[in-house]
């Protein structure tokens, strides 16, 4: 184990896939000479070379659409959009081209590209750059999707992104960048897609959740212990594939439920979680699963606004008691 | 023996014949397309590219076999040019399990991506400028000497992916040539009225790219344009446009009556059939219309089977529904 920032599992992770195989190769804004805004890549260029490490110009649906192609032509390319804001003017490639090729051509070609999108609130960025955007890419058939919230998931799930054969759609949080975690140093170490982490276990609720509001929800589960309540965290992970039977699992234990995310809350993942345990799971609920999210708005600037734009620990205890009746 | 001589090379009469039978074939397949398109047989739509069969005949002669391309919703043409099975390609615009995409992708979508070096047939105009640019990247980062041609219509060259792409394609050298057919129309409107330069290849000239633009009709022209953009792409010297001005005789669809095109846009058409000036060609160079007719009735004959093998393959089975979504966990994936 050793001890590195969100930020740096990242790098650890894609730097060891590069090192292992060498048709990995990064490509989007600043991630060359600069190493990535979030400084996930310093130092790469000069070790691996400018062809290995692309900077990019802003040209999001040119570079997103190549890295579908070269990843049909056998390369595994790692591509980054700075915010995940940033995918509508580069719908297209991720939606049409990367997501659907496959089916298309009758399973003739796959398309094992890494797109890596910062999300989240909570860095005063206003309404462009601060969304999470989760469902959207949920909702189209053919990419995966994964929302790591430590740095050992962080470094685990890339890696697996990486290795995997379709595009899969890393969501890292921008306020986690920079949070510590122990991560484990063995280079075949991996988080295999679609393996939940229930990282408090409890019997009176399960909070379902991923990315940072999966360290919220433990927050609140700490607290809420010394209050009698026995909360479960289960931090998915990943959101495509669902591990389901994680979520089975723990409901049936439990038969009380809270869906927790960044999201805005028409449309989110957290409700297509909601009806799903609905549709499935009726039986097994003492009370109806509530999804406590961001409200309907756009992600607003002053810090008294944008903190009220996504779920905090107390948000969380609070929505726990109000499902108990405590 | 007689030689047909241009500044660029000499072509012989087999040569020659080998355009003309790429062309019938292309004339021939489109119009048993649109045959069982109106008698019903074909589900949706289809786009024909009936009059531009120099056009894709002169451009894949020039592309070599290591290399590769992709299209766009018009793409029987480019399909068969490239050497696709005419039966495979027919059984997947009725929708057939035998079909290319094993009936999954239609019309719009026949490829091959493993036997033609095929990157798709795409639904979205201009998506294909992207692909091209991103396998020509592949190219160069492994190192393989290969070339791709992006195969695409007039009208995609104002997206902005068209801009996003060549502009990075010229700052990298990417070996990439595109190849854009035409003909004066995206759908209903034409070129000159959304576009502010009479030919689109000029554009290369702000990436400080190659553009070139010739007479689309005549098979030669094409090709030499074309074989010479993929040299110049593969001596890494970066992207090549190649604009082949083009008549398309159907409209944007099979069954589009094309009203919003003038009369007069026919009967310059016909004046200039790519097949007739080919077959001038051929004769010139002596061969005999006996022998130029019976390449067509073979063609003819080659289509007719390709029908009815599509028409009697059976259709996909529904168990393949929810298969090929994804490459690995597909069936957990796709449950929920």
């Amino acid at each position: 184990m050793k001890r590195m920032t969100y930020s740096k599992a990242i790098g650890a992770g894609v730097h060891e896939e590069m090192v292992r195989n060498d048709k990995v190769f990064l490509i989007g804004e600043d991630v060359g000479v600069m190493g990535n805004v979030f400084g996930c890549f310093i130092g790469f260029r000069d070790e691996f070379g400018p062809q290995r490490v692309i900077d990019s110009p802003i040209s999001e649906e040119g570079f997103t659409s190549m890295c579908v192609a070269a990843a049909m032509r056998g390369m595994r390319p790692v591509a980054e959009l700075m915010y995940n804001d940033f995918i509508t003017v580069c719908g297209d490639p991720i939606f049409n081209q990367a997501a659907k090729t496959r089916y298309m051509t009758g399973g003739q070609v796959k398309v094992p590209m890494v797109l890596r999108l910062p999300m989240g609130s909570g860095r005063r960025n206003a309404g462009h750059h601060s969304q999470s955007l989760e469902a959207l890419f949920c909702h189209f058939p053919g990419l995966k999707v994964v929302a790591p919230g430590t740095p050992a998931d962080a470094k685990g799930l890339i890696k697996a992104a990486i290795e995997d054969d379709d595009p899969v759609m890393v969501m890292e949080h921008k306020l986690l960048y920079a949070k510590k975690g122990d991560v484990p140093e063995d280079e075949d170490f991996i988080v295999p897609l679609g393996k939940a982490n229930v990282t408090r276990e409890g019997t009176d609720i399960s909070i379902i959740t991923w990315s940072r509001e999966a360290r919220f929800a433990e927050e609140a589960a700490d607290k809420l212990k010394a209050e009698g309540i026995s909360v479960e965290v289960v931090d998915l992970r990943s959101l495509v594939p669902l591990d389901w039977d994680a979520i089975v699992k723990s409901v049936s234990k439990t038969h009380n439920v809270l869906i927790v995310s960044e999201e805005t809350k028409r449309g989110s993942y957290a409700g297509e979680i909601s009806a799903q345990i609905n549709e499935d799971l009726y039986d097994e609920l003492d009370s109806p699963v509530l999804r406590l999210t961001g409200p309907n708005i756009i992600s607003p600037f002053s810090p008294v606004l944008e903190d009220l734009n996504f779920p905090h620990p107390d948000d969380i205890a609070k929505a726990v008691k109000q499902i108990l009746n405590k | 023996m007689k030689e047909l001589a241009t500044k660029k090379g000499k072509y012989t009469k087999e040569q020659i014949i080998g355009f003309y039978t790429t062309m019938v074939r292309i004339r021939s397949f489109e119009n048993h397309a649109a045959d069982c398109f109106t008698k019903g047989m074909l589900a949706g739509n289809i786009h024909l590219s009936i009059g531009q069969e120099a056009a894709e005949a002169g451009a894949f002669a020039a592309l070599e076999k290591r290399d590769y391309f992709c299209t766009t919703h018009r793409g029987h043409g480019h399909a068969i040019a490239r050497g696709a099975d005419p039966k495979k390609a027919m059984a997947e615009l009725f929708g057939k399990a035998t079909g290319y995409c094993k009936g999954k992708g239609g019309s719009m979508h026949i490829t091959d991506i493993e036997g033609l070096g095929a990157l798709g047939a795409n639904g979205i105009v201009g998506a294909g400028q992207g692909i091209s640019a991103g396998s020509a990247l592949a190219s160069k980062l492994m190192g393989d000497d290969s070339v791709t041609m992006g195969c695409f219509g007039d009208s995609s060259t104002n997206q902005g992916i068209f801009h996003e792409c060549l502009n990075m394609a010229a700052t990298w050298k990417l070996p990439l040539v595109w190849f854009i057919e035409n003909n004066g129309y995206g759908v209903s409107t034409a070129i000159e009225r959304v576009t502010n330069t009479p030919n689109l290849s000029c554009r290369a000239a702000a990436y400080d790219a190659q553009g070139v633009t010739v007479d689309g009709t005549d098979v030669i022209e094409v090709y030499e344009a074309v074989k010479k953009a993929i040299d110049w792409a593969r001596s890494g010297k970066g992207p090549y446009v190649v604009e082949a001005k083009v008549y398309r005789y159907q409209g944007h669809y099979c069954g589009d009556p094309a009203n919003y095109r003038p009369k007069e846009y026919m009967e310059e058409a016909l004046k200039k059939d790519p097949i007739d000036k080919v077959s001038k060609l051929a004769i010139e160079l002596g061969a005999t219309q006996e022998e130029l007719d019976a390449i067509q009735a073979a063609a003819d004959k080659e289509m007719d089977e390709a029908v009815e093998y599509a028409d009697k393959s059976p259709y996909p089975s529904t168990d393949t529904l929810l298969t090929d979504v994804y490459a690995s966990d597909n069936e957990r994936c796709v449950a929920r």
